[in-house]
């Protein structure tokens, strides 16, 4: 491993603590990814990144921010990284997925505020993590108390944004995110100095659509019964697509995509044929959270989708790229983040379709539908979407998880009474 | 030498469970012992039991079952309690669709069998409340056994405990007694608290079907009784019920042995 210490003192990180969290990753990568039999060999782009998940990106954008470019830090699928890309910008995620960060998110933050705002502020706050210290701006969103809080809090300490989301999807509701588009642009513009304009615009609205056409390929691929990738290696490809240059992780997509097809082809599976495909729905699950996928995975069952903000609601429908002035273009941009499906939004039902499309489009045999502790909007549609489900005649297992290990005994045996229920 | 019998053990948090059965699935023998504080011990010795019984390993199946089934070595296969209990349940009385309601030591579970098949089920999370350890903790306190407060209780009425939290419960209870509160009360209240932590988990299930209860606590039958009206229905009980697991996982290791012929 390169020697990053030098760049981690210069951002003025706790390195004492900072170690403490660089000695636990690589049991647990070793655990969870490279225990795995048969991985495809394009694996190797996402283990070389997340063996150094602080190091190599941090090191581009610092390398970056010396050229003038300013680096957004988001927390939502509903923030459009194609703004920040067309004034020069570049976008990467922040939300923390380790119960390492918790603690110093609670120091500020009441115990029952879901694990990832905890985390997230925690990973600030203990300066423990070198995104959240190299972001020059924060933009958050209004998708949960929990959050709109916490970026109160966090706003003490770094430049913040906040984007209004909508809470319904009526016509105007669809104009107000345009609106809310628009300002934001103007706000970038102010902060990067580079003017947005309809050509560079469409052209950034073109490099993420191809992103996302490119995660799409990889999530086609598993869709065959015979299952080319596993679950866990997919969550990780998607985890670090939100961190990645939109580019580069484009082609190192398209790059697994052929692989996976290739083995499709010649009939290469990563499980045996009697592996249960469970499709995974729920609350997001920010890296290194990877507890359900390798419980769900060393059970007996295979995770074949992820409806998810870190899965399909990420790349599904893309942006109408044939519109030339900004004005068209933001509207375009807010139709397609609008079709986004999220427990904010009252009614939506949007998810439950998206689910029983899913479930069939990805041959599956049971859902697992998995909410973040304290988060109360998903908690709360775990009802209409088991019965939905149900009615459909798909099994589905309803469960709560916090980033903490100490239930994954209870989960295991949850996880593997409904894996044999499916047998 | 060919299979000659099958050996479910159900390693639970208080209990280890065994069960041992012909190739016909009748049950030969009954174990029980504490888990105590290490389950590959118990394992261990569960497995010298088995010898003096005339049970050899090369001669037998084991499948293992409970929270501590990963602790037993020479088992075949590990299957999750639920399964085991609803197949052990299913043979227990007689029927192929019922709902079971286990009481565990440390955890409550209810589960929906339609067929013989598992179609749905429902787990307490961490928390202890409604649990065999919420009245061991109980019965401790008012310094009973736990089958002496179930019955006690019947004698009792008038007070409850609002704490779901077997701690905060506890001192509920420590309370009561320094406020000179009959001891019938406590107990009833206790019995209480547990029933009603166990109905609103049946509330998430359907329960149109046979209802029995299974584990540690069916033998308790002012429980069973309460949990009956709670519920508006008929709650069974069956004298191997606290054997449902270890005889589910027996059952399942015949099923796999079957397989393979």
């Amino acid at each position: 491993m390169a020697d990053y210490r030098k760049m981690w003192e210069e951002l003025g990180m706790d390195m004492e603590n900072h170690d403490n969290l660089c000695q636990v990753l690589p049991t647990a990568v070793g655990d969870v990814f490279l225990s795995q039999e048969n991985r495809p060999n394009a694996m190797d782009f996402w283990d070389l990144v997340i063996s150094e998940v602080h190091g190599i990106r941090p090191a581009e954008l610092i390398e970056a921010q010396k050229e003038g470019r300013k680096v957004f830090g988001t927390f939502c699928v509903y923030v459009p990284d194609e703004v920040v890309i067309a004034a020069n910008g570049i976008v990467t995620g922040l939300c923390g997925g380790s119960q390492f960060w918790v603690p110093d998110g609670e120091k500020v933050l009441p115990k029952s505020t879901c694990p990832l705002v905890k985390a997230s502020v925690g990973a600030r706050l203990g300066r423990t993590c070198p995104f959240f210290r190299i972001a020059d701006m924060y933009v958050g969103e209004t998708t949960c108390d929990g959050k709109k809080k916490a970026y109160e809090i966090l706003g003490e300490d770094v430049p913040m944004y906040i984007m209004d989301v909508p809470q319904m999807k009526r016509e105007k509701d669809i104009l107000k995110w345009k609106d809310e588009i628009a300002q934001f642009a103007k706000k970038v513009e102010e902060f990067t100095g580079v003017e947005i304009t309809p050509e560079n615009l469409a052209k950034s609205i073109h490099i993420i659509n191809e992103k996302r056409k490119a995660l799409a390929r990889v999530y086609n691929c598993r869709k065959s019964k015979c299952l080319p990738i596993s679950g866990r290696d997919a969550l990780l490809m998607t985890q670090i697509s939100f961190f990645d240059d939109p580019e580069r992780c484009a082609q190192m997509c398209n790059r697994l995509a052929d692989e996976l097809e290739e083995r499709i082809k010649n009939g290469v599976s990563v499980v045996s044929a009697d592996t249960k495909r469970i499709l995974v729905t729920g609350t997001p699950l920010a890296v290194p959270n990877w507890k359900l996928h390798n419980i769900i995975e060393t059970s007996g069952g295979a995770v074949v989708c992820e409806e998810m903000c870190t899965g399909t609601r990420y790349f599904e429908n893309l942006v109408d790229e044939t519109k030339t002035t900004l004005d068209e273009q933001f509207m375009a941009l807010s139709e397609r983040y609008m079709k986004t499906n999220c427990a904010c939004f009252t009614p939506n039902t949007g998810r439950i379709d998206d689910l029983l499309r899913l479930a069939k489009e990805y041959q599956v045999d049971g859902v697992i539908d998995c909410s973040l502790k304290f988060c109360c909007l998903y908690d709360t549609e775990k009802y209409s979407v088991s019965r939905a489900l149900k009615e459909a005649g798909i099994p589905v297992l309803s469960l709560e998880t916090d980033y903490e290990d100490a239930d994954a005994g209870q989960l295991r045996t949850r996880i593997g009474a409904f894996i044999e229920m499916l047998s | 030498m060919g299979i000659e019998c099958f050996v479910g053990i159900d390693i639970g948090s208080t209990c280890a469970k065994t069960v041992v059965m012909d190739g016909e699935g009748r049950i030969l023998n009954r174990l029980l012992r504490p888990t105590g504080w290490s389950s590959v011990e118990t394992a261990s010795s569960i497995q010298a039991q088995l010898e003096t019984l005339g049970i050899e390993p090369d001669r037998s199946m084991v499948v293992s079952t409970g929270y501590g089934r990963a602790a037993v070595p020479f088992a075949a296969k590990n299957i999750t309690e639920i399964t085991c209990h609803a197949r052990g349940a299913c043979r227990i009385f007689g029927t192929e669709d019922l709902t079971v309601i286990d009481i565990g030591g440390q955890d409550t579970k209810l589960i929906s069998v339609e067929h013989g098949q598992v179609t749905d089920f429902v787990m307490n999370d961490k928390c202890s409340a409604g649990t065999g350890r919420f009245l061991e903790v109980m019965a401790n306190t008012l310094s009973v056994t736990p089958q002496q407060l179930s019955d006690m209780a019947r004698e009792g009425g008038g007070v409850s405990i609002s704490s779901m939290c077997t701690v905060f419960a506890e001192s509920e209870v420590i309370g009561l007694i320094g406020r000179g509160e009959k001891r019938e009360n406590i107990a009833f209240a206790v019995i209480d608290s547990i029933v009603k932590k166990v109905a609103s988990q049946a509330g998430r299930l359907k329960m149109d079907q046979k209802v029995c209860l299974t584990g540690g606590l069916c033998e308790f039958d002012y429980l069973r009784q309460r949990l009956g009206q709670a519920l508006h229905c008929d709650v069974c009980s069956a004298a191997d019920g606290r054997y449902a697991g270890a005889a589910g996982a027996a059952l399942c290791a015949r099923d796999s042995f079957l397989k393979t012929l």
